[in-house]
């Protein structure tokens, strides 16, 4: 299976790389709120058990890809074409 | 009797910068400094381990999230566990932080610049094995040079820290945008702490400041007082 992992700063933490950003998209002329930076992690996982392959990204964000003190994090999984 | 040289380990991580100032800092300090490469699963006999400032496995993901996870680390974790005295500088800190032995996580600068000056500091506890030498209340100078040093803790854990008083450095000016101003802090148990400023960039007045003496030296007498005890 494929796995996006979406890890973003958490709410309510300072991102100062999404207010660059935003300043910039501003200056480039575009109207935007807030913006927010994080990272994508995409990643192959041998399993072919949604559940079981859900459960080790998890292990997998919580030991190494994210720091739950700031960021939070989303899985996606997407099954490998036959 | 002459009192023993206590023994102190210098972690090399691949892209450390500082290990060669720390261990340099810690021979003229009067302790016997080692190197302990990245990839050792065991110590030697240590009094006291010294995670250097620099870099670590190109600090991707995270400021010390890969290093973190490297064999000596999980020997360093285990002589932390039994009491060891570990000092992470700069680096050393955030993968300390990391590695959930110290509290909170280092971030980017608020400024999103790299700060690289000297700054004043003040010690806010004297009772550490890190700070025996110094006095409560003590300013001191010594100088950082970091992209990733904005300590930070959220409100439940910022106030468990004060009341256990585990803030031990803080800085006397905003500097790169870290929580109260932190600077340093020691884990609950006191044999572990970490620092974003270089004290073994401070050790002699022609650096500019042998500030940060104060903190190695306390380190060294503290591990010389447990090379002792051994005895």
């Amino acid at each position: 299976m494929r796995a996006t992992v979406l890890v973003r700063p958490k709410q309510g933490i300072l991102d100062p790389q999404g207010q660059a950003v935003e300043s910039s998209l501003r200056q480039l002329g575009f109207s935007v709120g807030e913006a927010r930076v994080g990272r994508v992690v995409d990643l192959e996982v041998e399993s072919t058990d949604p559940a079981t392959a859900r459960a080790e990204v998890e292990q997998m964000c919580e030991r190494l890809l994210a720091n739950p003190l700031i960021e939070s994090y989303e899985i996606e999984l997407v099954e490998a074409p036959a | 009797m002459t009192s023993p040289q206590p023994r102190v380990g210098v972690l090399q991580f691949p892209g450390a910068c500082d290990d060669r100032d720390a261990l340099w800092a810690l021979a003229a300090l009067d302790a016997e400094a080692v190197f302990i490469w990245h990839t050792e699963t065991e110590l030697p006999d240590l009094d006291a381990v010294v995670l250097p400032g620099g870099f670590s496995y190109g600090d991707y993901l995270r400021c010390g999230a890969i290093a973190r996870f490297s064999p000596a680390m999980a020997a360093v974790t285990e002589f932390a566990g039994r009491g060891g005295l570990v000092l992470g500088i700069c680096n050393g800190f955030q993968i300390l932080c990391e590695a959930g032995l110290l509290p909170g996580v280092l971030r980017r600068n608020e400024s999103l610049s790299f700060v690289c000056r000297d700054v004043p500091l003040r010690i806010e506890r004297a009772d550490t094995p890190f700070t025996t030498r110094c006095e409560e209340g003590q300013l001191l100078s010594i100088p950082v040079k970091h992209g990733e040093g904005a300590w930070y803790a959220d409100d439940e854990l910022y106030r468990e820290l004060e009341v256990r008083r585990q803030i031990v450095l803080r800085y006397r000016e905003p500097v790169n945008g870290s929580r109260n101003d932190v600077a340093g802090v020691v884990n609950e148990q006191g044999n572990v702490m970490g620092l974003m400023p270089h004290p073994e960039h401070a050790v002699d007045p022609l650096l500019g400041s042998a500030d940060g003496a104060l903190i190695l030296s306390s380190l060294v007498e503290s591990a010389r007082a447990r090379a002792i005890a051994l005895v």
